[in-house]
């Protein structure tokens, strides 16, 4: 038992007893590399005079309460996570019960979500809280039964000593383990030995969400709540004047503000303010420029051609390469804006109380929104409190804080608690889309039809670094040009579902089918070979495991059976991206002429799957997310205003679109890696790469349905 | 400003609100059910989507006015302890991903198999068509909706 009571060096977790007698565990995130642990006093509990994270709690009565820190839109981590902290506590799922956590800087050091990194990063937190909670368990038995702590087992919520033929629920052990010192370090289970990890828990607020409880930020409300909706004007243009006397007139409006550069009317429901919105008449005049789709096109056009660029990445001599090639191949690839289009619009409580702020609502990045409420009002951070709800989607769109903004705006001025609402129009012109990206690939290749040099050069509007140029095919190929040209644009940009990826994946998978078609090589054997030279004789660095992307590739061919069915015209993708390898193959059949697009499979390399249930979902979920813009959906500006402005000219995917999709995970024995969007980038490059397949017509622009090269095409979606 | 007296999940409610008001807004604003949700607020996504004397209805462009004596149940009213065949396969087939259109497209299967018990892939295919869902459900949703009318 001396390892229990031994000193420690930091500060990782802490226990308390409380007057009820349960067991609080928390850890600190800060400094869980070298982890210790500390038995506060109830009182440093309650008045938190010590940081203190309440993120795992066992009662007398055995219930089992984990707070989950990271903002819930769907990637279904309020399950997964506590999956991974019940896991080595051995607790009873059924006695479990999983509460959001709100906003809390002291105990969380990642409290967003973005970017698929939950989980990889709080794995080895996540089980070390748990297991650190179970051994406590188990040595206050010990204690209490006077028996080795060695001879005793937990299974389900229940510790036993089968010698003595003592047993027990936690509750019951969790006085006495609340008084002893936790250990500098704890034994993780074998994952052989997992029982809750790896089975499809269900979603853990699935009754509120079916029976329709208030869960989401649209649904929150508190007595003497106002509620608001903001005009906000077209891109590169601001106020000159306002008329807003219409507007105040419509009954139940109270006032209309004007802050910045937007326009809000507030009132006590929200229809009237939807009626009102529409007859404010604001004039607006240029602030800088004010941008159509056809100046995009030329400026594309320009920049493309010379646009001053940053190189990203150059390996050996590019120059010679192409001048000794034997044969070259060059495309070209475009995408639009979009929009995120999460199907709760954008909303946010917001109330200022002198040099206080509350705020709740949905959002990626909770610290973000309390940062920029503070900066808005000149008030320390810690005067602001962030509650967070359940958000109904995200997309990367709430990573944004602009409607936290506008909602404490509008308090501030009326000086009362109001809720902001976002219509669908508002969704789609306010802003923050996925950013318009341009491509040029060039590849040269040599007598034998291999790859001796590869450019690629991508335009985008406000998009950063358009390429990712350590990725594949990089490291496969000896002469390499990467780079990258910027264009501000007065439209606003933001991360959107697997940012840049979820459009270069498509262009490059595309452009090495096409290579690969034109020196007569099979596309799967074709990145076999690329992979294989990544792999034995690689060039330069390389941003990904070339043995798990073989891995991935390898195993889609043989469970698509890639290429033994001549009925069945195959595409083949292959994308790395947050950490994981995912490739897919779609499949077209022809039907009478018509070609028919039955199925995807897809396979992924996540490292080890957390829950089926929700691994499916994101994979599927990212393919329908991936097919449905890929195919339909498009965002146009004119006078810098978008011109699709509802779901009537925005088209998103409906469910009689989407084809069968097969799921396979490869367990290559890594912990869990990123999953809410790898599935979606490789998904335009298969569908376009069938397509050419079944119909020799290449897809270089998307969506696809608005291509002349598709406009004799009639795809139909087939499920069986 | 006029008075209406509303018939929602078996109870009486009188509310003053203009009579162009959505029902969807009188539901969520002034009867605090908020189970029915605002999405596109054009009768094109279906989050919104209830039933008026059992016919599933776009609630977002269903003026109060026009609602008159008609019995409208809202997700919160489709059973009371959240049992309904439907809610039990939803649950049972872990449909949802955030869950903001789920209550939609569960009141547009309720009504349909209501209609049609025995219905084809295809039948229900047609009927959720109607909704959408941002997060990709739909394979789930088809899958539940097929169990649903197996257990009803």
């Amino acid at each position: 038992m001396k390892t229990i009571t031994r000193e420690s060096r930091r500060d990782f977790l802490k226990i308390a007893s409380t007057t009820a007698g349960g067991l609080f565990i928390g850890f600190n995130w800060f400094s869980c590399d070298s982890p210790k642990m500390e038995v506060l006093s109830t009182e440093e509990v309650l008045s938190q005079a010590k940081p203190f994270n309440a993120y795992l709690s066992i009662s007398p009565s055995g219930d089992v309460v984990i707070y989950s820190p990271n903002p819930e839109l769907g990637q279904n981590i309020k399950t997964s996570f506590p999956m991974v902290v019940a896991e080595e506590l051995d607790a009873d799922w059924g006695k479990v019960r999983v509460l959001q956590a709100n906003l809390d800087t002291e105990k969380y050091d990642r409290q967003l979500t973005g970017g698929s990194g939950a989980m990889p990063h709080s794995w080895e937190r996540l089980r070390k809280a748990g297991a650190t909670a179970k051994y406590l368990l188990v040595a206050a038995a010990a204690k209490m039964w006077n028996v080795p702590a060695e001879e005793i087992t937990v299974e389900n919520g229940i510790i036993s000593h089968s010698g003595s033929k003592k047993s027990g629920h936690f509750g019951e052990f969790v006085a006495e383990a609340a008084q002893m010192q936790a250990p500098e370090d704890v034994q993780l289970k074998d994952k052989k030995d997992f029982k809750i990890i790896g089975t499809p828990i269900k979603n853990v607020d699935a009754d509120e969400i079916y029976t329709g409880k208030p869960l989401f930020g649209l649904d929150f409300y508190r007595e003497g709540m106002m509620h608001a909706m903001v005009q906000r004007p077209p891109f590169g243009m601001k106020i000159k004047s306002i008329d807003d006397a219409a507007a105040r007139a419509v009954t139940g409006v109270s006032d209309v503000v004007q802050f910045e550069n937007s326009v809000a009317v507030v009132g006590n429901s929200t229809w009237p303010l939807l009626k009102a919105k529409k007859l404010l008449k604001i004039e607006y005049e240029a602030e800088s420029t004010v941008e159509s789709t056809a100046d995009h096109d030329r400026i594309f056009k320009e920049l493309m051609a010379n646009g001053k660029s940053e190189v990203k990445r150059q390996d050996g001599d590019i120059k010679s390469a192409f001048q000794k090639a034997s044969k070259i191949v060059t495309a070209e690839y475009q995408c639009p804006f979009l929009a995120h289009s999460p199907m709760e619009p954008e909303n946010f409580f917001a109330h200022v109380k002198g040099d206080r702020c509350e705020l709740i609502g949905p959002t990626q990045t909770p610290d973000r929104a309390r940062q920029t409420a503070a900066s808005i009002l000149g008030i320390p951070a810690e005067n602001v409190t962030v509650e967070i709800t359940r958000l109904g989607g995200g997309f990367g769109r709430r990573l944004r804080a602009d409607y936290v903004e506008e909602a404490v705006h509008i308090s501030k001025a009326i000086n009362a608690p109001v809720k902001v609402t976002w219509s669908r129009e508002d969704e789609l012109t306010g802003g923050a889309y996925r950013p318009a990206v341009r491509y040029r690939f060039e590849a040269a290749l040599d007598e034998n039809g291999s790859m001796i040099g590869y450019k690629l050069r991508g335009v985008g509007m406000n998009a950063g670094n358009t390429t990712r140029e350590h990725n594949f095919p990089s490291g496969a190929v000896d002469n390499l040009l990467i780079e990258t040209v910027n264009y501000g644009s007065s439209i606003t940009t933001n991360a959107w579902r697997a940012p840049i990826t979820n459009f270069l994946a498509y262009a490059e998978q595309s452009f090495l089918d096409e290579v690969a078609l034109e020196v007569g090589k099979d596309p799967v054997a074709f990145r076999l070979e690329l992979l294989d030279r990544a792999k034995n004789n690689p060039v330069g660095q390389l941003g990904y495991d070339v043995d798990r992307m073989i891995g991935v590739v390898k195993t889609a061919a043989e469970k698509a059976n890639w290429g033994k069915n001549p009925d069945v015209k195959q595409g083949f993708s292959v994308y790395f991206s947050h950490r994981s390898y995912v490739a897919q193959v779609a499949d077209i059949e022809m039907q009478g002429g018509t070609p028919a697009l039955k199925k995807i499979t897809a396979v992924t390399d996540c490292g080890m799957v957390v829950n089926p249930t929700g691994a499916n979902h994101q994979v599927r979920g990212g393919i329908v997310d991936g097919m449905g813009h890929a195919m339909y959906t498009n965002l146009t500006f004119e006078n810098g205003l978008p011109k699709q402005r509802n779901y009537d000219s925005y088209r998103l995917i409906r469910l009689k679109e989407v084809p069968e999709i097969e799921t396979h995970f490869i367990d290559s024995g890594y912990d869990p890696t990123g999953l809410g969007e790898p599935a979606l980038p490789p998904t335009g490059g298969a569908i376009a790469n069938a397509i050419f397949a079944a119909t020799g017509r290449r897809l270089r622009s998307q969506p696809f349905i608005e291509q002349k090269e598709f406009s004799d095409i009639k795809l139909e979606i087939r499920r069986s | 400003m006029a008075s209406f007296n509303l018939k929602v999940n078996g109870k009486s409610f009188q509310v003053e609100v203009d009579d162009d008001t959505p029902l969807l807004w009188v539901l969520r604003d002034h009867l605090g059910l908020v189970g029915t949700k605002f999405s596109c607020g054009i009768a094109q996504c279906g989050a919104c989507t209830v039933h008026i004397n059992g016919n599933p209805t776009f609630s977002c462009v269903t003026p109060v006015s026009s609602v008159g004596n008609s019995e409208v149940t809202t997700i919160e009213g489709l059973s009371e302890n959240g049992d309904h065949p439907v809610q039990e396969a939803w649950k049972e087939v872990d449909v949802a991903q955030c869950g903001y259109c789920q209550g939609g497209q569960i009141m547009q299967a309720a009504a349909f198999l209501k209609q049609n018990p025995n219905p084809s892939m295809e039948e229900i295919d047609n009927a959720m068509n109607r909704n959408i869902c941002r997060c990709g459900t739909y394979h789930k949703i088809r899958e539940a909706v097929a169990l649903a009318a197996k257990n009803m």
